[in-house]
């Protein structure tokens, strides 16, 4: 067992036989733990699993033999590991629903294909209208109606993880920091962690209070930003207006602190990389205020215009089973009940947090928890900037020990983020995993689409918001 | 009903001129600059953005750099407050090396077309999100790209151009030809971000060396990702008269 950011030795890794693992895997899904990361390292097959009521990272091993026996059917969220597994490792699966690579290119004949009288195709993509990511989405329709969705990604793999191999060096950080351009702190902050905990190295409290600071600037942009497109998917333009704004606004926040807006330069492996004095921080505070009066007054009128509700309410519903059988986490997870969120149940500071859930798993629930949570973060903020005092950087880069295996989990602004590194003799990467919150969750945004009108789609991707990045790595 | 405008006048008004100068973050890292009389280790640089070209003198390449400012320690490199960095020619990025004002036919050619009206098709191939949040930003209240006369659209055929973030992943190498094609002639292309521009971190592979290798590219905006003023000054260039 394992605490959030902490090493174990590989020697001291749970082993079990092929048929043993694939069992204890199951027993351990059917106590209502998950699956943080699935990976490969050669022969070995590693796996965190996280149990959230006990806020243990449960980390085992097996070596391969033969043909891997499918977990999909009983537990759909394993669908997306198995699919990434055999993608990347040659593991070759039996029995699995839907066994597709998640990252080539398709072929006009891998598609799910739906038949039938007045059953129509519709494809989207990879070039979308807007400015944003590419992805391609294949609707099976049957009029307005879509009876079945098909995302497939893949068209920003960069190969990320595999340029990792052999790190650290002075282009790691830089690598994790662009692997959700969106999400740099959250991303970065799981790298340290998982550095730190190979180094055995435990850097300064301000500065993981720092982090956690970077980490709720990053939240409340994302969030505001979300909540603007939302409106401007209903066609609600004054909340959209306000919020594209304001979201520049906490941007230029984290400027504030390292002078890059998506905080390029800020977390480094050891601590942080700029020192920060009160000043900053007083007007750190000051700016966080203004900006969040404004967003509150932006952000109420979606509350109190019926029309807003009338779109937003029953639209996109992700029930609270389909959320626990896909491993859906994050603001989604939360959305549709499930109380999931890392800063609670694997905490590694204390912050002023509090899980916000919703009720029906709808849009509406999704933009609503994603306001609770921007007042929560405010709170944490300014609870933090209290605490915090003048900060100096540090450039002690912490030396990584030779044959451990360290896991790092960070509620990121989209959901749990899961860093996990094999060091081998010589103290470098052997393997460096990296899952983002998208990996859980792009199947449950295909299953909310079901049954329900095509033009729901661009509200419902919306209201989830996925990497495309984060997803291809 | 009433609460929009009440919130409107809360809210104010906040579209920003520009320019002048917009407000820039106090630790900013704008247009580097190469201090003569230091020297530098020129591995120091994770993008190998640094050199020595022919008459040994360092130099910069903008089109590599990531700004993260591990060579500014040795005093060899400066990163100034300038926003305005974007190029119309690659070699126009080498600091150290090049003239600047070399663009200016071009930009004169690309003026004659579309004088000041510019409709731009945005490809995202492989960019990490930074570059399309910080060319979507134009699109918002504050920088407001529309009173300009540009305009990101839906569809190629609608379009002058196409601005390209991301290095090019291999996965969508034939989006990226398609929208190109389906843009009608005469068209230009802009690169925004060290990724589109080279590559960046992701550089060196078959794949992922940016968009120069592929289409001809007529403006290079530089940054990881680039500032907005930095995108629009890109931007407003090509519509000087």
């Amino acid at each position: 067992m394992l605490k959030n950011g902490c090493a174990v030795k590989l020697s001291e890794v749970p082993r079990f036989k092929y048929a043993d693992f694939r069992e204890r895997t199951a027993e351990q899904l059917r106590l209502g733990q998950r699956i943080a990361s699935w990976f490969a390292d050669g022969e070995d097959l590693y796996m965190i699993m996280t149990d959230d009521a006990s806020g243990d990272l449960l980390p085992m091993v097996t070596r391969r033999e033969g043909v891997w026996e499918s977990l999909s059917v009983e537990f759909p969220q394993a669908n997306v590991f198995e699919r990434e597994l055999a993608e990347d490792s040659g593991l070759e699966i039996e029995g699995s629903p839907w066994a597709k690579p998640l990252r080539k290119l398709q072929d006009e004949k891998d598609f799910y294909k739906v038949a039938g009288d007045g059953v129509h195709e519709v494809g989207v993509g990879p070039v979308h209208a807007g400015v944003i990511e590419p992805g391609h989405f294949r609707f099976q329709c049957y009029g307005e109606k879509v009876l079945n969705l098909e995302i497939t990604l893949g068209y920003q793999h960069r190969g990320i993880e595999k340029k990792l191999i052999g790190a650290p060096d002075k282009r790691t950080v830089h690598y994790i920091e662009t692997a959700a351009g969106d999400t740099t702190s959250g991303h970065t902050t799981a790298y340290c962690m998982v550095v730190e905990a190979l180094a055995g190295f435990s850097p300064e409290p301000a500065a993981l209070k720092l982090r956690a600071l970077a980490l709720e600037l990053e939240r409340m942009a994302c969030h505001t930003g979300d909540l603007g497109a939302i409106s401007g998917d209903i066609g609600y333009l004054p909340t959209m207006s306000f919020c594209g704004r304001l979201r520049g606004d906490f941007l230029n926040l984290t400027a504030m602190l390292c002078g890059n807006r998506f905080s390029r330069g800020l977390i480094r492996p050891g601590g942080i990389r700029i020192s920060i004095d009160r000043n900053v921080l007083e007007e750190l505070r000051e700016r966080l205020n203004k900006i969040f009066q404004e967003t509150k007054n932006a952000v109420s009128l979606l509350w109190h215009t019926p029309s807003v509700l009338a779109r937003l309410e029953l639209c996109g519903i992700l029930p609270v089973q389909t959320a626990r059988l896909l491993g859906t986490v994050g603001p989604a997870a939360r959305a549709s009940g499930l109380e999931r969120d890392v800063r609670s149940s694997f905490p590694v500071q204390e912050l002023a947090h509090k899980t916000i859930t919703g009720i029906h798993g709808d849009v509406y629930a999704r933009a609503r928890v994603r306001w609770l949570e921007m007042k929560n973060s405010r709170e944490i903020m300014l609870r933090l900037i209290d605490e915090l005092s003048d900060l100096k950087a540090s450039d002690h880069e912490p030396v990584i020990r030779p044959g451990y295996l360290a896991a790092a989990l960070v509620e990121g602004w989209r959901g749990e983020i899961c860093h996990t590194a094999i060091t081998d003799s010589d103290g470098r990467f052997k393997c460096y995993k990296i899952v983002d919150p998208s990996f859980h969750n792009w199947p449950a945004l295909a299953q909310v689409l079901r049954n329900g009108q095509i033009s729901n789609f661009p509200l419902c991707n919306k209201s989830f918001n996925l990497s495309y990045c984060g997803h291809d790595l | 009903m009433f609460k929009p405008f009440f919130a409107r006048l809360k809210q104010g008004y906040q579209t920003k001129t520009f320019p002048p100068e917009p407000r820039l973050p106090a630790l900013y890292r704008g247009f580097p600059e190469i201090v003569s009389g230091h020297e530098t280790d020129l591995t120091i640089c994770p993008v190998n953005a640094l050199s020595k070209n022919p008459e040994e003198k360092l130099t910069l390449d903008l089109g590599k750099c990531i700004f993260c400012g591990k060579c500014e320690k040795s005093g060899a490199i400066r990163f100034s407050r300038e926003y305005r960095q974007s190029a119309f020619s690659r070699e126009e990025l080498i600091i150290g090396d090049a003239v600047r004002e070399k663009g200016e036919n071009l930009r004169k050619e690309i003026y004659k077309l579309f004088r000041r009206s510019l409709k731009l098709r945005v490809v995202s191939a492989g960019g990490c999100n930074a570059c399309e949040a910080d060319v979507n930003v134009l699109n918002t209240l504050n920088w407001d790209i529309s009173r300009f006369g540009i305009q990101m659209v839906a569809s190629p055929k609608h379009a002058d151009g196409i601005l390209v973030t991301g290095p090019v992943t291999a996965n969508m190498k034939t989006a990226l030809l398609k929208t190109y094609d389906a843009v009608g002639d005469p068209k230009i292309v802009i690169a925004v971000g060290t990724c589109a521009i080279s590559g960046g971190i992701y550089a060196g592979g078959e794949d992922c060396n940016g968009v120069s290798d592929l289409l001809p590219v007529d403006l290079f905006i530089p940054g990881c990702p680039p500032h907005p003023s930095t995108i629009l000054d890109g931007f407003l260039k090509l519509m000087k008269t």
